[in-house]
Formats: structure tokens, sequence, C-alpha cells
């Protein structure tokens, strides 16, 4: 790795389309901002979209030039779903950690019976890297808004961010409905002491 | 002050800066958001045309009117703009006028990665690259004025990771500008042959004008570093670029059209060894190995696909192979989402065997199993024509198991001249129009069929089946898609009948209303035959519980937005409504 890119954070975010990815690397890059970062991001829009599998690229640091991770030097990957967190586990550096939410929903094919869910899928998953499961789904729907899952799982991510409180709170203010802000940082909050 | 912005949030900006007064767009994925900014901002006129011809016409318009003018769309858009956009190149400006070209390397949302570098060339036009979103702000503004100073449209050359890409953007103010007012000039606008002739050495003079300007032009610029190699690029792959070759010596090039020779021969002359990275076509390459210059270029890099810092290092260097798990994992491509007013209609093309020319949309997605229910895509629009093909050649017996589906949006894009084509020529045609009330692929924009304007405003509706009927079609039919039963009449009935007969399905799309109760499966009832699958719904799957003989399928609740079309498809009356109710 060259050294000049060597400070740079990689966080992958992945999941199905339709969960909520893209305001959750809103968030996570809006906070890396106010951190003071160079800060770029790659998402996907369109066809894509339409449940398909999702991924988008955040980086920060000193100084970004591309928008995507190269393969193998993620240092973490955010899912939000297990099967897509195995998809874009490549991404993932030898140190890096998944971050990944206790679910799986199955894709046309498994739901038709012409493929299977992958049998042994948090063992894999703990091969590719360090992995914490978080039951984001069943915390959020406690909480009353399946929506809040993307919240939730960026908290889990604050631990290992060295980002201020207030940087996060701000972030959170200004891309969400002033309505749902205190929930998501409940939600957040969740995340964080998990 | 910096904000965070993609790149088409970026060229709203620019647009909005650089005190642009109209702006035209049809939407197209990664395109689509530029004009859904700009519509925000109450000092610019902004619209979404029918289709990417008339954008460009309108925004045209606007700069005969003495306007800075600014039109946006995906790459294959500039196909149907393709007309006026050669004679524009030929006709000149008088506001400003900044085409914007949003390419698809890729294909992440379409059916070509065409390089619409080609077609600055093509037309004679100048050709702007930014590299991030703060450039693509910058050069929307410099497009405005290289436009008025040379008097010529300017295309502003965007990709998917340009578009889609965010990053830090300096924003500035915005300098309101004069609208010049109308002046006729015929030796100009009126572009026939003997005008067009003057005006071609014009263009010619003025390209050698701009290629001086391209020498100068500080974003064209070298940034020193190893002199044994040196990388030319432009764009996106500059970021690249930067990360596989930080040490080397750097000629990022801004105005890629008409190229700064004797700034490349300069370039060429400090270095070793020039490697020029492009994604697309060897654009730069062909035109600098032209100047007898030698370089490395697609020889090593793919022509196919998206460029990445990846595919970059893999074609200099050895690396580590992908740890990609690909083939043990299943694929999960997107899918017609739960309670789609689409699907009622794909399962009963399924179910009677029909040829289906199909169209561009979410509804293309009902060409994938379990629906397979779509033959062709070719193009927005050829639904309509392809069938007519078919029907020439064929005959019209062929015509009589053959629709040709398209949704509301391609309807109003450029199905209408097709619809004309087949009630002028006799045709049989058996059209299909998927109406869900809006532009559902590329996010719900608004089209005539919805009378919603582009800054929210009511406009005047116009109904498909009145343009049908006006176009002289006597079978004309409105159904909703959600009745199984009806479905299937109507498009027998349409099946049946000599001569164009359309049909329109609609239903608004399930994502713009709210969900109705969710059902599920009484797991008492259901044998387990599987029927309810064949309508592809995400929300349905089939389980095998221990202790059970046969297998069981089971509603996701979550997922269920009551649209109620699998339990038309159950024969033991299994599929229930759930106790909860939201009313
Ligand atoms: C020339 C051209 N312009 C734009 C697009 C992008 N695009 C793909 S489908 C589509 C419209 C889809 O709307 P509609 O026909 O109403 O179908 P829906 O997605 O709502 O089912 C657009 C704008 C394209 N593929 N080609």
């Amino acid at each position: 790795m060259p050294k000049k890119i060597a400070n740079t954070t990689n966080i992958v975010i992945c999941g199905v389309g339709g969960q909520g990815i893209i305001l959750a690397s809103d968030v996570l890059c809006q906070a890396a901002f106010l951190e003071g970062f160079d800060v770029k991001k790659s998402e996907v829009h369109g066809m894509a979209q339409r449940g398909g599998s999702v991924i988008t690229h955040v980086r920060f640091g000193k100084k970004i030039y591309s928008p995507l991770i190269e393969e193998g030097t993620s240092d973490f990957v955010l899912a939000f779903e297990k099967l897509e967190a195995l998809r874009y586990a490549h991404y993932l550096k030898k140190s890096g950690r998944i971050i990944v939410d206790n679910r799986e929903i199955s894709p046309m094919s498994v739901l038709v019976g012409q493929a299977d869910y992958p049998a042994n899928i948090d063992r894999e998953l703990e091969k590719s890297g360090k992995t914490d499961f978080v039951d984001a789904t069943t915390v959020a729907v406690e909480l009353g808004n399946m929506r809040v899952v993307n919240i939730l799982l960026l908290g889990v991510l604050s631990k290992y961010l060295d980002f201020k409180r207030e940087s996060w709170e701000e972030s959170v203010r200004k891309n969400i409905k002033e309505k749902f802000v205190e929930l998501n940082i409940t939600a957040f909050n969740k995340g964080q002491t998990s | 002050m910096k904000s965070l912005l993609s790149g088409n949030e970026a060229v709203a900006r620019g647009a909005w800066e650089a005190g642009c007064i109209v702006a035209t767009a049809y939407p197209g994925t990664p395109s689509t958001e530029i004009l859904e900014n700009i519509s925000k901002y109450p000092e610019i006129n902004s619209e979404w045309s029918v289709n990417e011809k008339v954008a460009l016409e309108v925004a045209a318009g606007a700069s005969f009117a003495g306007a800075r003018a600014l039109v946006a769309m995906k790459h294959v858009g500039l196909n149907v703009a393709a007309d006026p956009f050669f004679t524009m190149g030929y006709s000149g400006v008088t506001g400003g006028l900044v085409i914007v070209s949003a390419d698809d390397p890729g294909m992440w949302s379409s059916q070509n990665e065409q390089d619409n570098r080609h077609y600055g060339r093509h037309a004679k036009v100048p050709v702007l690259e930014p590299a991030d979103s703060n450039e693509a702000k910058i050069f929307t503004r410099i497009g405005f004025e290289i436009s008025e100073k040379y008097d010529t449209p300017v295309l502003l050359r965007l990709t998917t990771r340009i578009c889609h890409s965010s990053c830090l953007v300096d924003l500035g103010q915005r300098k309101e500008t004069d609208i010049k007012g109308y002046v006729k000039d015929m030796k100009k606008r009126l572009v026939l042959p003997a005008h067009a002739r003057v005006l071609h050495t014009i263009v010619e003079e003025r390209l050698k004008k701009i290629a001086a300007y391209s020498e100068l032009f500080r974003y064209n610029k070298i940034e020193r570093g190893d002199k044994t190699l040196g990388i030319i690029t432009s764009g996106v792959s500059y970021q690249y670029a930067k990360e596989v070759f930080p040490d080397a010596s750097f000629l990022k090039l801004s105005l890629t059209y008409p190229l700064p020779e004797k700034s490349i021969r300069k370039f060429a002359k400090q270095v070793r060894r020039i490697i020029v990275v492009e994604e697309g076509d060897p654009i730069l390459e062909t035109e600098i190995k032209a100047m007898g210059i030698r370089v490395t270029g697609k020889e090593k890099i793919p022509l196919c696909g998206e460029l990445t810092t990846r595919v970059l290092r893999d074609s200099f260097f050895k690396v580590r192979k992908s740890r990609k798990k690909e083939g043990r994992i299943p694929p999960r491509p997107p899918v017609l989402c739960p309670g789609c007013p689409h699907r009622g209609f794909f399962y009963i093309v399924n179910k009677l065997k029909l040829v289906a020319t199909g169209d561009i949309g979410c509804y293309t997605l009902g060409a994938l199993p379990p629906l397979n229910a779509m033959d062709t895509c070719v193009c927005m629009g050829a639904s309509v024509t392809n069938a007519q093909g078919l029907e020439k050649a064929l005959g019209k017996d062929f015509s009589k198991k053959l629709v040709a589906v398209l949704g509301d949006s391609t309807f109003f894009h450029s199905g209408i001249t097709g619809l004309v084509n087949a009630v002028y020529n006799k045709g049989n045609l058996n059209l299909i129009i998927l109406d869900n009330f809006t532009t559902a692929m590329t996010g719900h924009q608004p089209h005539p069929g919805t009378g919603k304007l582009a800054r929210g405003e009511q406009g005047k509706r116009i109904p498909p089946e009145e343009i049908a009927r006006g176009c002289g079609v006597e079978l004309v039919r409105v159904v909703n898609p959600n009745d199984l039963k009806a479905t299937e009449e109507a498009i027998k009935e349409a099946l049946a009948y000599d001569g164009v007969a359309v049909l329109i399905f609609r239903r608004p799309c399930a994502l713009l209303v709210k969900p109705r109760t969710p059902y599920r499966i009484d797991p008492e009832l259901c044998n387990g035959c599987r029927l309810c699958l064949h309508i592809g719904c995400p929300a349905i799957s089939l389980i095998s519980p221990r202790g059970r003989e046969k297998p069981l399928a089971v509603v996701d609740e979550a997922l269920c937005v009551g649209c109620g079309l699998c339990v038309q498809l159950c024969q033991r009356d299994a599929i229930v409504l759930t106790e909860k109710s939201d009313a």
C-alpha cells in the first residue's frame, strides 16, 4: 500500500436496495466532514436499487482521490444483510471488521427454490474477518420503526471511529426529518452501547 | 463555504451560480438528480421535458433568446437528441448552452456503455470532463463561458462515478446574467444548405480558436513528478491513476476536445514513457498517437466495463487474486417490488405464452424469472415498432399472440409516434401501456400523464387513452392489473381484435401508495403447491418446516403491502388477511 493513502479509512456499506443504505452513507460522510476529513462517497442509483444488491463506498482521510474502495483495503464492511456482507467481504482488509445485521433476506432464486441461502453463513463471515453480529432489525422493531436500522448500525460503527458525539448528532439532524431525529438518536445510542 | 455534493448536485449548483435561466431534462440514470436539484432554485425556469430531443430543443430556444440554458440527459438520451445536437453545433448559441451527458461505464443502469466523448468530436462541439464534484460545479460555469465566448454549445461529459460520487465542493454565490433578448439572425439560426455551408467553415475556424484556448486552459494541467513515467488522463480515471501511480508525472486533461496538442507534445518531451489512462474508448490515446507520440493505453487497460483502481492496477502490476466469492453466493438482481402493479400483467403474458416486445423501465424486470414475460428491449419506444416489424415479416396471424409493452413515461417519451405509425399502416398492434402514474425506474419523476410539473405545480394532465383515441385507435380499454381475471379478458379481447388495440393497465406505483393490511398463509390450508410463487413476489417464500411432509408457503408480513394478487391464484383459499389492521 502506498504511504500516501495509508491513513485513509474505507467503509463499504451494503445491503438490499430500499434498506436506507444511501441515507446511512450520507450521515457517515457528513459526520466525517464535521471531523475535518476530506471525504468521498460513491453509490449507485436507478435499476440497482429495486430490491437488488447495493453497495456504497465511503472514504475519508487527509486527501482522497478515488471515490471507490479497492478490494482488500476496506477497514469496515457495514452490512444490512448477511448474504450481502458475504458478497462484498472481499473488500475487507486482513485486519478489517464486518458489522452485520443479524438478518437474512432471500433473493428471488432462493425464494423460488432454485438456489440455497449459504448454510453456515456466520462462520463464512467470520473467516473473512472479525465480525460483529448485531440484532439491528429486532431492536429497531422494538423501537417501533424498522427504518432506524441504518442509524443503529452507524451507532455500532461509531464505537470504532474516533468521532466526537456532536459530529454524529449534527449529522443526524442535518440528514433526517425533524420528527424522526429523536427516534434515530435513540437508535444510534442503542447501537453504540450494544 | 464547503459542502458535500454529488456530481449531479454540483452541476445544479454550478448552473445556479453561473446565472443559468432555463434548464430542461428527461430523467435517466445517472443524470436524473441534476434537474431534480436545479428545480429547487426559483431563479431557474426548469422543466421535465417529454424526451431528450424535446429537452435540447427547448434549451436551444432559450439560448436563441439570449438566456443561459442547460440540458441534462443520460448517455443514450443524446442519441435521441442527436439531431438538434449536431445542428446546434453549426448554429452556435446566443445565451450560453451547456449540454450534460451522463455516461454509464459498467452499465449500472443502461443498455450500453457508449462513450459520448465521441459525440463532441462528431458534432464538433467542445467537451469538458470533470474529475470530481468540485470540478463538475466549476466546469458547468466555465461551460457557459466557453459557450458564449466561442459561440458554440458545450458538452459537459460526466460518468456514473462523477454523478453519484460526492466530495467537498466550494460554494459560491449566484451571478445574475442578462437575457440578451431575441434578435432575428437567419444566417445563424435558419440552418438551410446555403447558410450551413458558411456555418461549417465558421465551425472549423472556431475549433482552431478553442484548441488555442485549450493550451492555456488552467484545468489542462501538468503535475510534475517522476520523469520516467508520464500519465495522460481525464475525468474520474485521474483519481484511479493517482492511486496506482502516485509518484508519476501527470497531464490531467479537462477540456478534452479539441485537445491542446502543444501541451501534450511538451509533456511527452518531459517524460520517458507515457501511459494514457482512460475509461471507455481509446479517444485520447488515438488522437495522441496520431500526433506521432508513443503511448501505452488500451492494449493494457480494458475497453469493456468500468475502470477502477483495482482494474488499473491489474493492468500493469501483478496483484493478488481477488477473494471474491463469485459462484457460491446466489446473485440478487433487482426485482419488481412487492405490490408492483406491473406484476399481474406479466403473470398473464406468461400464462398465455405470448410474445412480448418490451421496452425500458421498471417493467423490464418482468423479463426475469419466474415471470419470463418479455422478449425484447432495444431502446425507449421500440416495443411499439418492433412489434410492427414482426407482424410485417410474419403476417397477421403472428400478431394474435403478440403484445407490445411499455410504461406510461416511455409512451410519452417515444411511444406515440410508433402508435401513429401502426394505425396509419394498418397494423394489428396490441399495445399495452403499464400506467403507474410515474416514471418509477429513475426515482418517480412526473410526466404528462401525471399532470405534475418539475417544480411541483399542477400542469395539464394528458391521459394516454385520449391520445390513443386521438390517434384513431378504436379499441381502447383501461384495466386494473391487480384484477387478474379482468386483465386476462382484456388481453384476449385485444388479441382477437382486427386493428390496433390499446390497453392501459392503470394502478399507481406501489412505492407511492400506503401499504394495505398484509396477508398471511394459513398453514392448515396450504398444501405447498407453489402456485403463489409464480408471480415472483419477494414477500412470498417456500419453507420446509421440520416434521411437515409438504413444503409451506409463507408471506413476509413486513414486506407484503396487501395487493392481493397471490390471493387470486391460491386454489385452497389459504391466503388470508392478517388480523393486524392499520385502518
Ligand atoms: C433515451 C433514454 N432516456 C432515458 C432512459 C432512462 N429510463 C429508463 S426507463 C425510463 C422510464 C421509465 O418510466 P415508465 O415508462 O413510466 O416505466 P416505470 O419505470 O414507471 O415502470 C427512463 C427514463 C433511457 N433508458 N433511455
